[in-house]
């Protein structure tokens, strides 16, 4: 099992093996997380920090648990209440944490390329947990190993990406993912919500929610912004609830099989009807989150390998 | 006193000529050019080496940080790096701290300018007071005090009562007003172009639709107005027709470009690199190849620098929080060859453009090479390789796109009214 990467910034320069190293990797840990003794101690020793530009609770959380089982020294820091409040630069705050001798870095910012920026001046092994609306990998890959976990494989499969794609990470990243990895991805969603040229990237683009499901594997919801809502974007709640959200009758348009996913947190009733959200034959909402954080386990783990195999003088 | 510059290939923007031949210079004036063989006048003579002379660079839209952010950049060490550019002449952007917006901060820009910088510099002053588009500022005075232009610069004057006051009453005066043409509606918190690969980086971007939109609103004003107006930036194909058709129409319009958009596109942001984040932000390849195909065909009349010093700090930031702009004096001359070098612009035609068209919309006698002109020229070698070192530049900001990138075409020497102000060690 081999993994190319110092860093996880995104999906963009990842190849299928280092996928599929990811996520292999990772059924294992879902067994361990199953089990009564949740521990490993393959981070024993290593220092991971989480450092949030942006409000997180899942995301957060899911690393810092998964950093946990695996025996890391975990700190979390809220980094929008703290020091950038201050004035302080992205690039004094990677100077100060050099100094601090982290050898895991998990960051999530706002604006898209801050993790690229951070991880070329630090030097420890960064992940990214979503910049801007660039990418958010772990997201992507927890998606894949649901999918893979729950149709048996991950390539040649129908899948629809729907909602807010302009200004989501998780859509940039899973459909690069999903493409890498050889499936057929729609995008559905209202034309001001998605990003210009897009169907360049090898999607199929759809305003129409009923065609964009028709016969599709999987369907990926995305959440909708609240201040997205107000008319800037469209028109309303109801009325995208009414066009674009997940109801019964739109579900009935896809396979009888297909699995419907949310990153959540979810707007019941704006992106998808409740019952449908609850629904254990057909939402893997749930899995989604334990997924999450095995995932997490096996990318910190494969990044830790390769950290540990750098020459000594690059580690001082 | 007299020099004779023998053994040049002269570049000839007005004629659109490039032949050998000699120039005579005489007490800072150009005297003659002599074609076939180089006369013996028993003067002093230069040298030239078979290399080319042409009329130094007229540069609008220079930004010089003083008064306000010296810092960055001074009228010292502008002064320094247009003159190893070869540009002889800067026409300053009034966006100081504060704005150059009244005859005060003018003559403070101009004794500045005349102490420190060895080329000849011309100020620019603010359109509205403090660039804020709400009041005109006092355009006589400041046309008294030595403003050649008008311009608010990126700041687009959304109040079109507001705007078109002020071009009625620059009109009046003969002031030439130089817009940004961009719809501020849709480019507000863009830090790049609509298109796949903005949506691949998930930037901010604004359709290049935003320039045109702004240009044709302009040109409705200059209908309405009449007054003597140039477009700063002139950089998508879109925005291509409405400016022929309001030449055609016979509106005192005229259009310039940046050497970055002239040779750089939106895939060299690459990975968030900084440097490369210009104002408008660059385009795509089709829109670089229009512009190109628009100053060959004289539609877009001049190219500048659109020289923007930015200190570290301000571009060490993630690519949305990064400042726009890059310095440009010192790589307009080898960038700009590159269009020479690929077949794209011969030199004559890259001299009107960035020379004679500058100084005949300013109504100065400089930019070419005719008797009677002022002998500020530029002499280079067209084919000189080298890799631009970015700490090597004499702007006190470092921020160049051309860190580290191969270039053709090294300045010699620069003379300004006859004397050599650069010599190449």
């Amino acid at each position: 099992m081999s993994f190319s990467q110092s860093h996880l910034l995104g999906i963009e320069p990842l190849s299928p093996s280092d996928i599929t190293a990811i996520l292999d990797l990772a059924d294992q840990y879902v067994d361990l997380n199953r089990r009564e003794v949740k521990h490993s101690d393959a981070l024993a020793g290593l220092t991971q920090i989480n450092m949030f530009f942006e409000n997180s609770t899942r995301t957060q959380a899911s690393f810092e648990l998964a950093g946990k089982r695996l025996g890391a020294d975990v700190m979390s820091m809220a980094m929008q209440a703290s020091s950038i409040k201050k004035g302080e630069t992205l690039i004094d705050t990677a100077l100060t944490l050099n100094a601090m001798h982290p050898d895991l870095l998990v960051v999530r910012h706002p604006h898209s390329g801050a993790v690229d920026l951070l991880a070329q001046k630090v030097k420890c092994a960064v992940l990214n947990a979503g910049d801007g609306r660039h990418e958010h990998p772990t997201q992507a890959l927890l998606d894949a190993l649901t999918i893979r976990r729950a149709k048996g494989r991950l390539h040649r499969l129908s899948i629809a990406i729907c909602g807010d794609i302009a200004h989501s990470r998780v859509a940039r990243s899973n459909i690069l993912l999903l493409g890498k990895m050889e499936n057929r991805v729609r995008l559905v969603g209202p034309p001001t919500l998605m990003p210009s040229q897009i169907s360049e990237f090898g999607v199929e683009v759809f305003e129409d929610m009923r065609e964009g499901l028709r016969d599709v594997d999987v369907v990926m919801m995305l959440r909708l912004q609240r201040e997205r809502m107000d008319g800037g974007f469209i028109p309303s709640e109801r009325e995208y609830y009414h066009r674009y959200g997940l109801d019964a009758d739109k579900l009935s348009h896809a396979k009888p099989d297909a699995i419907v996913m949310h990153p959540g947190p979810m707007n019941r009733g704006v992106e998808i009807d409740g019952e449908i959200a609850d629904d254990i034959n057909r939402s893997v909402i749930q899995e989604q989150v334990e997924m999450g954080v095995a995932v997490r386990m096996a990318a910190m783990d494969l990044l830790a390998r390769n950290l540990r195999a750098r020459p000594k003088e690059v580690l001082a | 006193m007299k020099t004779l510059f023998t053994n040049a290939r002269l570049i000839d923007p007005e004629n659109g000529t490039d032949r050998p031949g000699a120039l005579l210079v005489e007490n800072g004036t150009i005297k003659e050019l002599v074609y076939g063989g180089n006369p013996d006048l028993g003067v002093a003579a230069v040298d030239c080496g078979g290399k080319c002379l042409a009329p130094g660079i007229v540069d609008i839209g220079v930004k010089v940080c003083e008064p306000g952010e010296r810092h960055k950049e001074s009228y010292k060490s502008a002064g320094m790096a247009a003159a190893a550019g070869g540009i002889t002449t800067m026409i300053t952007r009034p966006d100081t701290l504060p704005a150059t917006d009244s005859p005060e901060t003018l003559e403070f820009v101009a004794r500045r300018a005349n102490e420190a910088a060895p080329v000849n510099v011309l100020p620019m002053a603010a359109l509205t007071k403090g660039r804020a588009g709400r009041e005109m500022t006092e355009i006589g005075f400041l046309m008294d005090a030595g403003a050649v232009a008008f311009t608010d610069c990126d700041h687009v004057i959304t109040d079109t009562k507001v705007f078109s006051r002020a071009l009625t009453y620059a009109r009046s005066l003969g002031a030439l007003v130089i817009a940004h043409p961009q719809e501020p509606g849709l480019s507000a918190g863009a830090a790049a172009t609509s298109g796949k690969f903005a949506s691949l980086r998930g930037l901010p971007a604004v359709s290049p639709m935003a320039e045109r939109m702004g240009l044709d609103r302009d040109i409705a004003l200059l209908e309405m107005t009449g007054a003597r107006y140039h477009a700063d930036q002139i950089t998508t194909g879109r925005a291509l027709p409405a400016l022929e058709r309001a030449k055609r129409n016979g509106l005192d319009i005229t259009a310039g470009t940046s050497i970055h958009h002239l040779t750089l596109n939106e895939l060299d942001v690459a990975d968030y690199r900084t440097f490369f984040k210009v104002k408008p932000p660059l385009r795509s390849e089709d829109d670089r190849q229009a512009v190109i195909a628009a100053v060959r065909e004289g539609l877009i009349d001049t190219i500048s620098s659109m020289h923007t010093p930015q200190d570290e700090e301000s571009k060490r930031l993630p690519f949305e929080e990064a400042a726009s702009g890059a310095v440009a004096l010192e790589t307009l001359l080898p960038a700009a060859l590159r269009l020479y070098h690929s077949g794209d612009l011969d030199l004559p035609t890259l001299f009107r453009a960035m020379a004679l068209n500058p100084a005949k919309r300013l109504g100065l006698y400089s930019g070419r090479l005719a008797a009677g002109a002022p002998a500020d020229l530029v002499l280079f070698d067209a084919d000189a390789p080298f890799v631009l070192d970015r700490w090597k530049l004499n702007s006190k900001s470092k921020n160049t796109p051309f860190d580290g990138a191969r270039l053709q075409g090294k300045v010699r020497a620069t003379y300004v009214a006859g004397t050599c102000v650069f010599e190449a060690p």
